[in-house]
């Protein structure tokens, strides 16, 4: 079986600000809108980082650009400024999500 | 009046300094700014400000200036910065001596202060949004500094007094680039939708090329063209508040809806309560349209009341890190990595090491995320390791332990087939931000002429 991911249908960026992480998901073709919005829930977004978010997820919906925008809360390990991470701003966490396996149903 | 094109010249703090030069010469612009400061940015400043009273300002301002200075003057392009930084008026003064140098006359520069409210800070003693704790609670000692986000009314008062270059310190990034929006169309300051137009606009433009190919580049997925060319962008705002985003002429890089789309949500939360002090802007409905090749049309900006608060950003003395690294390669190199990570924690245990935090990272295996996220994973060739550690003590003598134990287990008394050891000890200033009362912060403009 040929699995997929979200790269094969989406683009990512991820911001931070204090100990927040925000991921944008941008899905290429509106018709694959709907169906990624299926799968990328806050709840699916949340297991898939496992222990990296340790807050909750919100999700805000902007249909007119096929973007989903994935705020991750207490994700950034204090944050800029004091974390012992390497990527301190979390930028990775864009390609990180693209690789979420994505199985269509139809 | 035609057309308003405002460039931006600088996304962070180090950003290139070819890229104001190319602007000046080959934008046609009106306005150039330089966005240079990162949340932390103003602490350190402060830092070198506090060693030597003369800095405190961006380091790369001369660089940046020098080259510009007399064309902008010669095209009447005006210069807005935030290269201030803890030192709005020491930056000043070294223009100033630029302009002398370069035989530079007729030129007004206006300095904004007043976002340095440490002292304000100290007898509010105000709540923590990250904790929910006073500040005196995290110890006025270990404060720093405490930067308000001003907004863009003082740089509008500059600019409607003739300056030529406006300086400041803490501004929030896209009042830099609202604030010439405002003057040159006279915009009234409750004109909310407007102000929502134009910060959408400046929100876009401040990570300069974050919206043109950088930190958007993925070969076979999403390929930018002439990326070691790239171009920041320039901005075209009309009247009524749509705008046009480009870049120069012959410049690589791309403008395209799929940029944009990923610049519009970039450290942004709810999307429809964009906070700045200007106005809370509304970026939920934001419409791109490609009207040619690197021109991107964006409407359906709105916005809001302001807020009755503004931002502070404190600065504090938080903890020393200890890091080292070391690389290991070939068969079983993951494994001579943990060896070694596990030694040095083993023997700051032992020695009873006053160590917060820890964290172990294998480069190429799990540093980024935790090992096996990766589908298809594959063994590493080769990996690196690092070991951070961060301790609270204040004793030189303990630091001075402990990073010799560092030191000494990157570097010979590790596991096997180990290289390129190295290390490192920083002191780390973090950031706490708290709200305060808006009309307790007085802004201040001073103007020097040449």
């Amino acid at each position: 079986m040929n699995v997929k991911y979200l790269r094969d249908y989406a683009h990512c960026r991820a911001g931070d600000k204090g100990n927040t992480s925000n991921i944008a998901v941008i899905v290429y073709r509106y018709d694959n809108y709907e169906m990624i919005k299926e799968i990328l829930t806050p709840q699916s977004v949340k297991k898939f980082f496992k222990d990296r978010i340790k807050g909750k997820v919100e999700r805000y919906e902007l249909p007119q650009i096929n973007a989903l925008n994935f705020v991750c809360h207490d994700a950034l390990n204090g944050g800029v400024t004091r974390s012992l991470s390497i990527d301190k701003h979390g930028k990775t966490f864009g390609s990180g999500l693209l690789m979420f396996p994505i199985e269509k149903n139809n | 009046m035609k057309t308003l094109r405002i460039a931006c010249g600088a996304g962070f703090a180090d950003d290139r300094i070819q890229y104001g030069i190319d602007l000046v010469n080959y934008g046609e612009i009106d306005y150039i700014v330089f966005e240079c400061l990162a949340e932390r940015t103003i602490a350190e400043a402060q830092m070198a400000k506090v060693k030597n009273p003369e800095l405190g300002y961006n380091k790369w301002l001369k660089y940046r200036i020098d080259p510009i200075l007399k064309k902008a003057k010669e095209k009447k392009i005006k210069i807005i910065t935030n290269m201030g930084a803890a030192n709005p008026l020491g930056a000043t003064k070294k223009i100033i001596e630029i302009a002398r140098n370069q035989g530079i006359s007729n030129l007004k520069i206006a300095t904004v202060t007043g976002d340095d409210v440490l002292e304000k800070v100290r007898k509010l003693d105000p709540i923590i949004l990250e904790n929910g704790k006073k500040v005196s609670e995290l110890g006025f000692e270990k404060t720093v500094s405490a930067n308000a986000y001003l907004g863009s009314s003082p740089i509008v008062q500059a600019l409607s007094n003739g300056a030529d270059i406006v300086i400041t310190g803490r501004v929030a990034d896209p009042s830099l680039f609202l604030s010439p929006i405002i003057y040159e169309y006279n915009i009234a300051p409750d004109n909310w939708n407007l102000l929502g137009k134009g910060t959408c606009a400046g929100h876009l433009m401040e990570c300069g090329t974050y919206v043109t190919g950088s930190y958007f580049a993925d070969p076979g997925v999403k390929d930018v063209k002439g990326l070691d060319s790239v171009s920041p962008p320039i901005c075209e705002f009309e009247k009524n508040g749509d705008f046009v985003l480009t870049k120069l002429p012959n410049s690589g890089g791309e403008i395209s809806t799929r940029t944009c789309s990923e610049q519009i949500l970039y450290e942004v939360h709810d999307p429809t309560k964009y906070i700045t002090p200007d106005v809370i802007a509304d970026f939920s409905r934001v419409k791109f349209d490609q009207i040619e090749k690197d021109k991107v049309k964006v409407t359906g900006a709105s916005g809001n009341h302001k807020t009755n608060t503004l931002k502070v950003a404190i600065g504090y003395n938080d903890s020393t890190v200890i890091t080292g690294q070391v690389s290991y390669a070939g068969f079983g190199c993951v494994d001579r990595a943990k060896l070694t990570a596990e030694v040095a924690l083993k023997r700051l245990k032992r020695f009873n090491m006053p160590i917060t935090e820890e964290k172990i990272d294998i480069i190429g295996y799990n540093s980024v995320f935790e090992e096996n996220f990766y589908p298809n994973y594959v063994i590493p060739n080769e990996v690196r390791l690092r070991v951070a550690v961060r301790t609270n003590t204040n004793d030189e003598n303990t630091i001075a332990f402990i990073l010799n134990e560092i030191r000494a287990v990157v570097g010979h008394n590790g596991s096997a087939s180990y290289g390129g050891s190295e290390w490192d000890v920083k002191k780390i200033i973090a950031i706490k931000s708290t709200l305060i009362p808006r009309d307790m912060i007085e802004h201040r403009i001073h103007f020097m002429e040449v």
